[in-house]
């Protein structure tokens, strides 16, 4: 993301705002949607489903595009892939080898 | 006797591809990864362990959260536009931006103040049930976080934005440090909003 003072550079970054108006642009409308969601009352699991694939696609755009990863260096790419991998082993590990111990399933 | 210090460059180091900067605050938001996931796993574990877990999503304000989801992407997308500003070295425009940042900022710290002050208004403070609990230590946490990047988003902003004239590269940098740690805290938020402003079910209504 580092750049020179340039003609070259000016256009790079119109062409940056543009996609920032954009993304902010269906932000607004995946939050809209996730909160209409909300008042179709949905079973249970779909209703998690679609509320957490919204706040995904939402979470990447932001990722992506305003903390600039789409074109980050690979070294992020990696840590953050790693950081992911081991985000799901703390978010699930401890869901997956105790709920039979609380809430055994007969 | 000579001091040993790390120069700083603004350029990136042959062996990253980055600047020192960059690599910092991305391992540090690894960091905060795993922070608020071990929050997400402790709510999903006391979640799924209780089946009699009580009211939840029915006794916060959706409209206020959904505008406070609304200040915050806004926030977002000024940030960016800082950046952009600081890029092109154009004090007055990124001084705009900054300064609609933490303003944006301030407006979710409000909204947020007004939604706690209800909660013990209507007798639902953190000791009323797990849920409550778990709310007030997750929008706690994040509430913090929205602080310390206005204090230095404000920072750069006003009095430390001199160095936009003596280094308006490292300046630039530094510009979007803030501003990924602000986008993480957005991140973060898109998140909690629907974990718990909409998707709490409680138990079924007893008729």
């Amino acid at each position: 993301m580092d750049a020179t003072a340039g003609h070259g550079h000016e256009i790079d970054l119109k062409k940056h705002v543009r996609t920032y108006l954009l993304v902010f642009g269906s932000l607004m409308v995946l939050t809209l949607v996730t909160v209409g969601l909300k008042y179709l009352h949905l079973p249970t699991v779909p209703a998690i489903l679609v509320a957490l694939a919204i706040a995904l696609v939402k979470g990447s755009l932001v990722a992506c595009y305003f903390m600039h990863l789409i074109s980050e260096r690979k070294l992020i790419l990696i840590l953050m892939l790693a950081t992911v991998f081991f985000f799901f082993g703390v978010l699930l590990g401890p869901t997956l080898t105790e709920l039979n111990e609380i809430n055994p399933i007969h | 006797m000579s001091t040993a210090a790390i120069p700083y460059t603004v350029d990136a180091r042959p062996d990253t591809g980055l600047n020192n900067v960059k690599l910092g605050i991305w391992l540090f938001l690894a960091s905060e990864v795993m922070l608020f996931g071990s929050l997400f796993a402790g709510y999903i574990l006391l979640r799924t362990g209780n089946p009699a877990w009580g009211a939840g999503s029915e006794l916060l304000s959706i409209p206020l959260a959904t505008l406070n989801t609304v200040v915050l992407i806004t926030s977002s997308v000024t940030m960016v536009m800082a950046w952009v500003a600081a890029m092109e070295r154009n004090l007055g425009k990124f001084r705009l931006f900054m300064g609609s940042t933490v303003a944006l900022g301030a407006v979710f710290m409000v909204v947020k103040g007004f939604e706690y002050a209800a909660k013990f208004e209507h007798h639902h403070p953190p000791a009323y049930s797990t849920f409550m609990a778990c709310y007030f230590t997750f929008t706690g946490l994040h509430a913090l976080h929205v602080f310390a990047g206005m204090a230095v988003n404000f920072y750069f902003g006003f009095p430390g934005a001199k160095m936009m004239q003596t280094d308006p590269q490292q300046f630039a940098n530094r510009v979007e440090t803030a501003g990924l740690f602000w986008h993480f805290v957005d991140l973060v938020w898109i998140f909690l909003f629907p974990v718990l402003y909409l998707l709490n079910f409680g138990p079924p209504a007893a008729h």
